[in-house]
């Protein structure tokens, strides 16, 4: 049976997406601090991270966001199979409830003109909520995945066009390099998400992605996967800890996104997610609406 | 180590015995501070009505909803949730906060740079250090929101908390040129090359 998309449920889901988002941290995150509290080694640094789960409970005890930031909402889309939708309709559908969310919880809106800085108080703006549209043939229904991306970590973003003369020398570097540049500034730990290959463009939207996967997965290619293991051995070594206040806990994880890329290119791209790493996913099919992470 | 309750605001003798390490708990009254409400201030020559000397501010854009005025909103605002951003876009700021308005206390996340810890040292400051993404808990210790100012930035306004038991917070800058940041980062940049060997690569 197709999956006719009602523009009111999605308008509903956007909103309540928005909302779980920022509240309820996904589990593999929680397991993540967990990880990171057993092998740390620096009293500060297990205070710190102490403080953390304990804002967790907290959020979860209160009802309330888990960070100020609300971010820059960011919606992903992903079409399955037998699916019957309107693009347009959807996307005003999703603004609308970024929109609704924000008046009536009420959440800060973060988002402003990028030159005359006005609040809408919407959350959106142009070009914002970003939206993302991606097909699957792995399932049927409509997926939409919500990410609040705070801005202590998206001002830290990177993109090196280097050559192929400098080798996959040149991304091990630019990692360590911005691992040291970001300091305490993103809210370590952090994932750190790198995006190999590509445009220019294609390669920072790599890094999001990565820097957004759960704790957990692996990237896909196998030379991806063994990069990621080796570059977070170096990372949680080199001390600057959660908060950057010192310590082993530096990041959860480095994840790896790929993509092919021109014979005369090689760039690479750091996007960091917080240690508040939050989203929610909810799946529309016919059965009705399942929230997850 | 030492543990300190203070009562805002403070004289210049009680910042200058903070030192890194120690940990501040605040009481009483705290000021909300953002990238907006500083460019107004000091860039466009917007005046508050707020007295800050001796106070601290706290580099955030809070979460808050409209309400009727009454005993527990007198702004006419409740607190949702408060935290705190990163201070280092506002490095520029600390100095003229301090001359010109006799700020003593700057509380943020990720630390500043080497002009405001020089204004700690010649007029009398401090940095506090609060955990970064945990604004559940620094909503507990908000009692509310007492005044603000310059509400046309909101949410960039200058906020005027009632706050109760606001801590722990880690002193990570004081007055004698202390700075856990620079220590962090200066050790940590010492390990690069060991770290790019591990990996295989040269430093240069």
């Amino acid at each position: 049976m197709s999956l006719h998309v009602d523009p009111a449920a999605v308008e509903q889901i956007a909103s309540t997406l928005y909302i779980r988002a920022l509240k309820m941290l996904p589990p593999d995150i929680k397991q993540g601090f967990a990880t990171l509290a057993v092998r740390e080694t620096n009293t500060t640094a297990q205070s710190v991270l102490g403080v953390m789960v304990r804002n967790i409970a907290v959020a979860e005890a209160t009802d309330n966001l888990l960070c100020q930031d609300t971010g820059i909402p960011i919606y992903r889309v992903t079409i399955g199979r037998d699916v019957v939708v309107d693009g347009v309709t959807l996307t005003e559908a999703i603004r609308r409830g970024c929109a609704h969310a924000t008046r009536a919880h009420p959440l800060r809106s973060s988002v402003v003109h990028p030159l005359t800085r006005r609040n809408e108080h919407t959350s959106c703006g142009i070009g914002v909520p970003v939206i993302e549209f991606n097909y699957s043939a792995a399932f049927d229904g409509l997926r939409i995945e919500m990410i609040p991306k705070g801005s202590g970590s998206e001002n830290m973003s990177w993109l090196k066009m280097a050559i192929p003369a400098e080798g996959a020398d040149a991304i091990k570097r630019f990692v360590i390099d911005c691992v040291l540049d970001a300091g305490g500034k993103t809210c370590p730990p952090t994932i750190i998400g790198v995006g190999i290959g590509g445009t220019a463009d294609l390669c920072v939207h790599l890094s999001k992605l990565a820097a957004t996967r759960p704790l957990g997965t692996a990237c896909s290619d196998p030379d991806g996967a063994a990069l990621e293991v080796q570059l977070l051995a170096v990372v949680n070594e080199l001390g600057v800890g959660p908060q950057g206040l010192g310590g082993d806990a530096t990041a959860f994880a480095v994840h790896v996104e790929l993509a092919a890329t021109h014979i005369t290119m090689n760039p690479v791209a750091v996007n960091m997610q917080c240690h508040s790493a939050r989203r929610a996913s909810a799946v529309l099919t016919a059965d009705g609406v399942a929230f997850g992470y | 180590m030492t543990a300190h309750v203070l009562t805002m605001p403070i004289t210049e003798a009680q910042v200058r015995e903070l030192r890194c390490n120690d940990t501040v708990t605040l009481e009483h009254t705290l000021y909300g501070i953002r990238d907006a409400t500083q460019i107004a201030m000091f860039d466009r020559g917007r005046k508050t009505r707020f007295d800050l000397h001796g106070h601290a501010v706290i580099h955030t854009a809070p979460n808050v909803r409209r309400t009727d005025f009454g005993v527990a909103t007198p702004a006419g605002y409740a607190p949702v949730c408060v935290g705190t951003t990163t201070s280092a876009r506002m490095e520029r700021f600390t100095q003229p906060l301090m001359a010109q308005h006799g700020v003593r206390l700057i509380i943020g996340k990720g630390g500043l740079g080497q002009g405001s810890l020089q204004a700690f040292g010649a007029l009398g400051g401090a940095y506090l250090a609060i955990i970064g993404g945990t604004a559940a808990l620094e909503t507990t210790w908000i009692e509310a929101i007492e005044d603000v100012d310059l509400d046309d930035l909101n949410p960039e306004s200058l906020w005027k908390f009632r706050i109760r038991g606001f801590g722990p917070l880690l002193v990570a800058m004081d007055s004698y040129g202390g700075s856990l940041y620079d220590a962090v980062d200066r050790a940590a940049r010492g390990r690069r090359d060991a770290a790019l060997a591990r990996l295989g690569v040269k430093p240069s």
